[in-house]
């Protein structure tokens, strides 16, 4: 057996964990021998259903710095995480 | 109230504000749309090859430089000529980028039967300009697309944030995108800057799909047919915390999309007011008091210093 690590991306509606998810990716490094995210769109409702759901936090967005002249600029989405969950594979 | 020549109303232009796109089902009679398919295949025969730098087959037909106003592009005999000058596709355009706005680009995305051809959500050319000027995108579906059948993808409400082109793939799924559907004949006209991307279409028929970009002349202020505008466009006092109208353009302006949560919404909507500002010629109009609280406040306090 081996590890192989699957990462999820989840943008909350804010900056709290606790917030909905509007968007989501899922890349899968055991080529489809883990399992797969829940049925449903969005697969989890908040970023604290996957921790519960057994995803562990990698990384969480440092606040939006705010730059004169750029205060009502949008782009990217601001509240970006980003969970992994490690799955043994048959080497 | 439509106009006798096919120009928008005033909230068909908000709602294309707060969307980013429009969508109109079945606008080409199927005379044209059946005819347009030849045309598609000697345009891709030329087009996908020079895409990919390389020499492509020349069939004689005259095909548009960068540059061209659209009145100079696919000359009669043409179908796809008759296609942009029908009276309906003349006033969206109209509406939006003027009279005889330039040609920059045009393409043909056709996917065969069977196709897994998919493409990453991106934006089309590179990180625009700030200020609030537009190109439109013309989307011509000439037959009907099923679910599963190759409809684009697309972000409703993506249009005015600023991120490059290719750094939105990490987005493989946003709440509220749409994959198109729609009988034949139907255009979508996309504000330059809407996420999207190409879909596979595991379906039997081929997928054809033509697109051309078109950028003003003119400043795009009050294109539309403004027989409404006064009725609709609201004061800068309305305010949703205060006191508020439904039936005014601030109040099209602030459809929150399933993707755009709370004070997140908020940013959505200032870059909203701003081109619609642009649009309506109104330096003053405001939806939720944001910009005006903070103009005003700055002027009276200087005033006060001065």
């Amino acid at each position: 057996m081996t590890l192989r690590q699957q990462v999820l991306y989840l943008w909350l509606g804010e900056g709290d964990l606790a917030t909905p998810v509007v968007g989501w990716a899922f890349h899968d490094g055991t080529a489809g021998k883990g399992p797969g995210l829940p049925e449903g769109e969005p697969p989890y409702a908040t970023g604290t259903a996957a921790l519960e759901a057994g995803w562990f936090l990698l990384q969480s967005p440092p606040p939006v710095r705010v730059e004169p002249g750029h205060e009502y600029v949008t782009g990217h989405l601001a509240n970006e995480f980003v969970f992994e969950r490690r799955i043994e594979v048959e080497a | 109230m439509p106009s006798d020549d096919h120009r928008l109303t005033t909230l068909e232009v908000a709602q294309f504000v707060a969307d980013g796109f429009l969508r109109f089902d079945g606008l080409i009679p199927d005379e044209i749309n059946r005819r347009v398919i030849d045309e598609l295949g000697s345009l891709a025969k030329v087009k996908i090859p020079l895409a990919l730098a390389l020499p492509s087959e020349e069939d004689g037909l005259s095909r548009p430089a960068s540059g061209t106003p659209l009145s100079g592009c696919y000359p009669e005999p043409s179908v796809l000529g008759e296609m942009l000058r029908l009276p309906s596709v003349q006033g969206i355009i109209r509406s939006l980028v003027g009279d005889d706005p330039l040609y920059d680009h045009d393409f043909v995305h056709v996917l065969p039967a069977e196709s897994g051809y998919t493409q990453h959500l991106h934006v089309d050319a590179i990180v625009d300009t700030p200020d609030p000027a537009f190109d439109i995108q013309l989307f011509y579906f000439p037959n009907e697309i099923g679910p599963g059948g190759g409809g684009t993808r697309f972000v409703p409400g993506t249009h005015l944030r600023r991120a490059r082109a290719e750094d939105i793939s990490r987005y493989q799924n946003l709440l509220g995108e749409q994959k198109y559907t729609g009988p034949a004949g139907t255009i979508l006209i996309f504000h330059h800057g809407l996420w999207h991307a190409g879909q596979a279409n595991p379906g039997p028929m081929p997928r054809w799909m033509y697109k051309i970009r078109l950028s003003p002349r003119v400043a795009q202020t009050r294109l539309w047919n403004t027989d409404d505008l006064a009725a609709h466009q609201n004061d800068e006092t309305d305010h949703r915390f205060a006191t508020m109208r439904f039936d005014s353009v601030a109040q099209v302006l602030r459809k929150e999309h399933p993707w755009q949560l709370g004070h997140e919404a908020r940013y959505e909507l200032v870059q909203r007011v701003q081109l619609w500002r642009y649009l309506s010629g109104d330096d003053h109009f405001d939806a939720d008091y944001y910009l005006t609280r903070l103009e005003q406040r700055s002027q009276r306090t200087m005033g006060a210093r001065a």
